[in-house]
């Protein structure tokens, strides 16, 4: 996979690894309601981290991921705590836009070096 | 391929409309009376199943619709043209405070849905529009 990207650098395969993540809180928002649902998650450092070392990216995040740990157990055995997921939501949401802002700074930097200084 | 947010937020916007139209039917035959037991009206509840496309990431459908458990009430209303040889009539076996409460959190966790695909769009476009 893109290990030690030229171009985009970490910034890639970090930009990747937050779209995936952001699937994952989003299926576990989309099963509130579900009975027996285990809501899931992944480590992203540690994701990241095996993703710099040369796996590929989903083979990166299957093994960061693991099953959330509810504050309080329900009667249905889901275990989907809304406040906890949309507040991981959020920040990786946040996270991805700084993910981009770096990724904008090194296409520009490319971009300048490509067209010269006008 | 696998599941983008679209889809699994979309489907999801889906399911939980079913149980809001299932709610909706619930209270609408709230007040109904039949003359007998098994005439009277029960409430529907959706069964909410995961889809999973194998990778970790899943969506939810409603698999089918069951009636409930709550069993219609006997009351006697000898006046009501319904009512059997003693006089006693069945109302439907319909928790209305229990269906007011699935109705908000059916809303919230709609809304909850719509607010992952706001988010999900604007970043995207944001990817969109990378280079400029």
């Amino acid at each position: 996979m893109a290990n030690n990207d030229p171009l985009f650098g970490v910034a890639g395969d970090a930009l990747k690894l937050r779209s995936q993540r952001m699937s994952l809180l989003a299926s576990n928002i989309a099963n509130a309601a579900t009975p027996n649902y285990k809501a899931r998650d992944f480590d992203f450092q540690k994701a990241l981290a095996s993703a710099q070392s040369g796996q590929s990216l989903d083979q990166a995040a299957n093994q960061a991921a693991g099953y959330r740990v509810p504050l309080e157990t329900s009667l249905d055995g889901n275990t989907v705590e809304l406040s906890t997921e949309q507040t991981l939501f959020a920040e990786n949401a946040v996270q991805y836009k700084t993910t981009l802002s770096f990724l904008q700074g090194r296409i520009s930097t490319v971009m300048t070096a490509l067209k010269g200084d006008n | 391929m696998t599941m983008s947010v679209f889809d699994i937020s979309g489907r999801a916007m889906a399911a939980q409309l079913v149980r809001l139209n299932t709610t909706a039917s619930n209270l609408a035959n709230a007040n109904s009376v039949s003359s007998t037991k098994e005439g009277a009206f029960r409430a529907l509840k959706p069964v909410f199943k995961t889809v999973t496309d194998g990778q970790g990431i899943s969506t939810v459908q409603v698999s089918q619709v069951v009636e409930s458990q709550t069993d219609p009430t006997k009351r006697h209303d000898p006046g009501n043209p319904l009512a059997d040889k003693n006089g006693d009539v069945w109302d439907a076996g319909v928790d209305q405070a229990a269906e007011m409460v699935e109705m908000m959190e059916t809303a919230r966790q709609y809304q909850n849905n719509v607010q992952v695909l706001q988010t999900a769009k604007t970043l995207t476009l944001d990817t969109l529009r990378l280079e400029k």
